[in-house]
């Protein structure tokens, strides 16, 4: 049997379980006391996101997502998302594989970086951007320097006008940082409980490196994978702390989805402000859709899984 | 060799003389956002009338301090139009990008337009707010930026420091205990002034927000004259907000001319109008007449008078160690 089932209520795990004591009003007082919390804390606020961007009109809202500024934000987002999810997506499953599957020297310390991102705020994983690629910052330095080492490299940096910071490569560095360890953390754990005697049964079966991790890793751990990518992605598109400290802020240029919600939040239009908030808000109920379907499928998977080992 | 043919080609029409796109990049403080998104139009129909170019101005917006900083730290602003001289002094003295002499270049001082700081308290001003002794009361709850960060702040600072002052026949110690009393009652500092708008408006904390007057105009005009007052105190400061070609940036962007001649047109009858409009005080004096309902009577202070010039006011006031750190817990 597959170790990760025991995460997952299966349907025949639930037979088992009508063993608790607690009196019916006890079981409908907490069932209430969470949907009571959920509902003030949760869907009060997502209707009321909705109930503002509409508060307008539709046409407005239309008008307000068609706006070059908006659409430039738009565009921005995704392209700062779609760079980083694959990047983080190819790091994590290295990662975790190399952790998970062998050992080696300095594991401890390989992930204690990964989990760096999470202890870091935001503002500061921008800052630190700030200080090394800005123009007060290391290259910076070197590109003003009346002698730079290799002249050339200088020279060609300042012919076309390489900039990193206030510029959409500063925003996907950030992005890239902030979103690091969400598919290296999901799969760790996972990789970890599965073991390596598939692996080791393959290898001695004569399958090479390659398609050890084709055929025996990467299907076992595909569930896992797409849960990290989801989770990857809403935390991408969503960044607004370390992304403000390096995009400069420039109206259809360098403002992503969140920090454009701020510039109209301060332009005093709240509607539109809640009308491109309504688009974040959708991709999370999007996010959680996906979530869910995952975990469905995975939870389908491990039962047919136990059935055939019955 | 097709794409390289077609590149030569463009490079060719556009040093023949064709019209022209620049891009320029305004680098702003915070409540200028209405000004500047109808000056830049404004000024781009000039230009394409006067030259045929088409020019687009991006614009970025924060608190002052912040964006001279993000400036110096390599934000390439071709112009920047900030709340006071200090922050584009920072930008000349940390990044070398624009001359010690910036402010020479300009008439009046290079400030196109004046504001000052007035207080905004809510309908009917409920705490008889009527001049800065009522702000530093017990239990008047005041809104206000960060003097680290936001330009707005600082002037609003200078002003109750030059009223106390006044007041306490130029008694410093006074002074700084009348600014320590008025700080113990401001239970947020945003970064910017747009920040502190939004709180006192929008989100109902403070019972008075000292403001830009330009701010609080706006306020009124957004929010409902129904909802706010102006109250206009005995004293306030001239507030003199700067502009200036970022010289380096925009000779590498090739924008030098067209930098120089925005700013040249916020001297126009135009430009001084479109100011004048959004609330802030216009150079002009002919416009002065025509919009003095706006504008309340006061007496102004300014910064150089009785404070030395910006250098001074900010090392003596909001540097690190400086009187601001020294009053303010938070």
């Amino acid at each position: 049997m597959n170790p990760v089932a025991t995460t997952f209520h299966t349907p025949h795990q639930a037979a088992h379980r009508h063993s608790t004591t607690e009196s019916p009003f006890v079981r409908r007082l907490l069932i209430g006391v969470a949907l009571v919390f959920l509902s003030v804390f949760l869907l009060v606020p997502l209707v009321c996101v909705f109930a503002q961007a509409f508060a307008k009109g539709i046409g407005f809202y239309f008008h307000t997502l068609g706006d070059p500024n908006a659409l430039s934000a738009i565009k921005l987002t995704l392209l700062a998302a779609g760079i980083s999810v694959p990047l983080n997506c190819v790091f994590g499953v290295c990662a975790a594989w190399a952790i998970a599957k062998f050992d080696f020297r300095g594991k401890n310390i390989l992930l204690t970086l990964i989990d760096l991102p999470f202890s870091v705020s935001p503002v500061i994983s921008g800052l630190i951007y700030v200080l090394v690629f800005g123009a007060q910052g290391w290259l910076g330095l070197y590109l003003n320097a009346d002698n730079p080492k290799f002249p050339w490299l200088a020279n060609w940096l300042n012919e076309h006008n390489f900039k990193i910071i206030f510029a959409v490569p500063g925003i996907v560095l950030a992005t890239i940082f902030v979103t690091f360890p969400f598919v290296a953390r999901e799969l760790i754990p996972l990789m970890q409980a599965q073991g390596r005697s598939e692996e080791e049964a393959a290898r001695v079966l004569g399958a090479s490196g390659w398609q050890t991790f084709w055929r025996v890793t990467l299907p076992n751990i595909k569930w896992g994978l797409l849960y990290g990518v989801i989770l990857c992605n809403a935390r991408a598109m969503g960044e607004f702390g370390a992304v403000s400290v390096v995009s400069g802020k420039i109206r259809g240029q360098t403002n992503t989805i969140p920090l454009h919600i701020e510039a109209l939040y301060d332009d005093y239009n709240f509607a539109g402000a809640f009308a491109v908030a309504s688009l974040l808000a959708m991709l999370a109920l999007v996010t959680l859709g996906l979530k869910t379907w995952v975990e469905y499928q995975h939870a389908r998977q491990n039962t047919a899984e136990e059935k055939i080992s019955l | 060799m097709k794409t390289f043919l077609n590149i030569l080609l463009a490079t060719s029409l556009a040093l023949s003389g064709g019209a022209k796109e620049i891009k320029l990049l305004n680098v702003s403080y915070d409540p200028t956002r209405e000004l500047y998104s109808e000056y830049n139009a404004a000024f781009a129909k000039y230009w394409q009338a006067k030259t045929s170019d088409t020019v687009t101005v991006s614009q970025s917006h924060g608190g002052s301090g912040k964006q001279a900083q993000a400036v110096v730290n390599g934000l390439e602003a071709d112009v920047v139009t900030l709340a006071l001289a200090y922050d584009i002094d920072a930008i000349s003295q940390q990044a070398r990008l624009l001359p010690a002499d910036w402010q020479q270049r300009l008439p009046n001082n290079s400030t196109p337009y004046t504001s000052t700081i007035v207080f905004l308290v809510r309908k009917g001003n409920p705490k008889q707010i009527k001049d800065w002794d009522d702000v530093v009361k017990k239990g008047v709850s005041v809104v206000v930026a960060n003097p680290k960060t936001s330009g707005g702040a600082r002037w609003a600072y200078l002003a109750a420091w030059a009223y106390a002052l006044e007041t306490n026949n130029h008694d410093e110690a006074k002074a700084k205990e009348f600014i320590t009393k008025l700080y113990k009652n401001v239970p947020v500092l945003d970064s910017g002034a747009r920040g502190s708008t939004v709180t006192f408006a929008q989100r109902d904390i403070g019972d008075v927000l000292l403001a830009w007057e330009n701010e609080a105009h706006l306020a009124l005009k957004e929010f409902g004259a129904d909802k706010f007052e102006i109250v206009t105190p005995s004293l306030s400061i001239l507030a003199e907000p700067p502009v200036s070609v970022v010289d380096k940036n925009a000779k590498r962007h090739g924008t030098t001319e067209v930098a120089k001649a925005y700013l040249n047109y916020l001297y126009s009858d135009e430009g001084q109008e479109i100011a004048a409009k959004n609330f802030y005080r216009p150079r002009n004096e002919t416009l002065t007449g025509k919009y003095a309902g706006n504008f309340s009577q006061l007496k102004l202070v300014t910064v150089d008078q009785e404070f030395g010039g910006w250098a001074k006011a900010q090392k003596t006031h909001f540097a690190d160690g400086g009187i601001f750190d020294q009053i303010f817990q938070p």
